[in-house]
């Protein structure tokens, strides 16, 4: 599997991408007819598989789409495929018939035989959660055409877990909170987005830990709200509150400790820049506070697109990609990285 | 809702029944945990939901209980309790008592779905309308004692509930 050919949608770029990384629409749908993944036997998994590789995809984006047979994937394609957010690590640890379907641009992907039959995923760099959901409703659209989805009328679209019953929609954004981490405030953001129903969790979604200081926001209600009274919070009210609180928290810090927020962006540059071994999470919280050096204007030769990119190639998958081994050792990686690293940043600083 | 002791959001709610009494329980994170409950900061949804249905099973001895099975894909409301996933569309409808509270406060008080219709199905938006309608004119016939009033609009919601759902069109090939 080539995934290094199309750029992936690495962050740093589109809207408000100073805070928010990226947008995600996820959509749980399932093919009335079968019963739910954990209860399909593995001949109504394959006719599940089958039925969506033989529907009609959007005519724009049939022609590109990848086809990921995950039975016939190595651990390594599988892998990749997660540092990338194109599939959930339990879809990629599962032994059972499972595919995805991933269009070139990488901006929608579909997981089938994930905890649904289909997982619909939109995907775009910044904020932009009403341009990944357009496409992704109007993809959920020409689906229906080809497959009748288990559909209730009070229940909504019928998924395995209740909590994604209704219109089976998880919106979410990737935000890089790093100053509202370093004022100690957030708790108060949990505790919020607690009230709100909103769930808070780390890069990976659920059950993955906190790294780099990136936090993926998204809704918990999916029954008795449509679409769009879900878009209209998350676009007019919850993503602009956090974006300017961060950024004020950012703009206190600059006022208040400018020498601290020097020393921590430039202290990390600086051992990015002289490492000679590097391992994941160390390299994720220096490029984090790297990242907030170049949003608030530290270092000039650098872009944010830059910084993010690194982001994803310091992954231990795709860093064996690129050294074109799929079996090196971690301690091969942590070589590998941080000459990767200190090469990208090599710099005047 | 609200916390029964304070104004903060409840997180915790709890359904007792006793000597055939029905007793809920509101409590917001602080009192939660000042009661025993055990809240984490933010627990995976899934955690979340199987805590809720294990403490929260309305009613009935256990053997009643381990009873509920769905008859399409054979899922019990046991089995569903320890993993809080179904097994089967079919299984809505066969825990449609149990799982009616449990879902509405997971999704904040959410019970029927606003959202958008599969392809094909748009008339159903206007049994919504029509079924919510009757509801509202069954619950005032019922508040002002009309009893005649409120069995005739009883069978007009049954009659529409179990009218075909007018599906998608066939498909050629």
């Amino acid at each position: 599997m080539n995934l290094n050919k199309p750029e992936p949608i690495v962050g740093g770029s589109g809207p408000d991408s100073d805070v928010v990384v990226s947008s995600r629409v996820r959509l749980a749908r399932n093919i009335a007819g079968f019963p739910f993944v954990n209860k399909a036997s593995d001949p109504q998994r394959h006719e599940i598989l089958n039925m969506v590789r033989r529907c009609r995809f959007p005519e724009k984006t049939a022609s590109d789409m990848i086809w990921v047979d995950m039975m016939q994937a190595t651990p390594h394609d599988r892998q990749l495929l997660v540092e990338r957010h194109l599939i959930s690590k339990q879809f990629a640890d599962e032994s059972s018939p499972r595919g995805v379907a991933i269009t070139s641009d990488e901006t929608i992907s579909i997981m089938v035989n994930e905890e649904d039959h289909l997982r619909i995923q939109s995907m775009v760099s910044g904020f932009g959660l009403q341009d990944a959901f357009g496409s992704i409703d109007e993809f959920d659209r020409q689906l229906a055409e080809s497959m009748d989805f288990a559909f209730d009328e009070r229940w909504g679209y019928l998924t395995a877990c209740p909590t994604n019953v209704g219109c089976g929609i998880r919106l979410s954004v990737m935000l890089h909170l790093p100053a509202i981490r370093m004022s100690n405030e957030l708790d108060r953001v949990k505790r919020a987005a607690q009230e709100l129903h909103l769930a808070v969790r780390g890069s990976h979604g659920e059950g993955s830990e906190v790294r780099g200081d990136f936090y993926q926001i998204s809704n918990q209600v999916t029954l008795g709200r449509s679409e769009e009274e879900l878009l209209d919070d998350f676009c007019l009210k919850v993503v602009p509150a956090l974006v300017n609180y961060e950024r004020s928290a950012r703009e206190k810090i600059m006022d208040q400790k400018p020498e601290l927020l020097d020393d921590r962006v430039h202290r990390a540059r600086a051992v990015l820049q002289h490492a000679r071994l590097l391992g994941t999470d160390e390299s994720l919280k220096l490029l984090s506070r790297v990242a907030l050096g170049v949003c608030l204007e530290r270092f000039n030769d650098l872009e944010l697109p830059d910084v993010h990119r690194l982001f994803l190639q310091i992954q231990p998958s795709h860093l064996r990609s690129s050294i074109g081994d799929p079996q090196a050792s971690d301690e091969t990686l942590r070589i590998a990285r941080a000459n990767l690293v200190r090469a990208a940043l090599s710099g005047t600083g | 809702m609200t916390c029964d002791h304070c104004d903060k959001p409840a997180v915790v709610h709890e359904v007792i029944i006793k000597d055939g009494q029905k007793q809920e329980v509101h409590l917001c994170e602080e009192h939660a945990a000042e009661a025993g409950h055990k809240i984490p900061v933010q627990a995976p949804i899934n955690e979340m939901l199987t805590q809720f249905v294990s403490a929260n099973v309305p009613g009935g001895s256990k053997k009643r209980r381990q009873g509920a099975k769905c008859a399409s894909c054979g899922l019990t409301f046991t089995r569903f309790r320890k993993t809080g996933i179904l097994g089967c569309p079919e299984c809505y409808k066969s825990f449609d008592k149990q799982l009616g509270t449990l879902v509405s406060n997971a999704h904040g008080g959410g019970t029927h779905h606003v959202g958008k219709q599969p392809t094909g199905r748009e008339g159903l938006q206007e049994r919504k309308a029509i079924r919510q309608k009757l509801v509202r004119e069954l619950d005032d016939a019922v508040a002002s004692e009309q009893y005649e009033r409120a069995a005739r609009l009883r069978d007009s919601l049954m009659k529409l509930d179990t009218e075909d759902v007018p599906g998608k069109p066939e498909l050629e090939d």
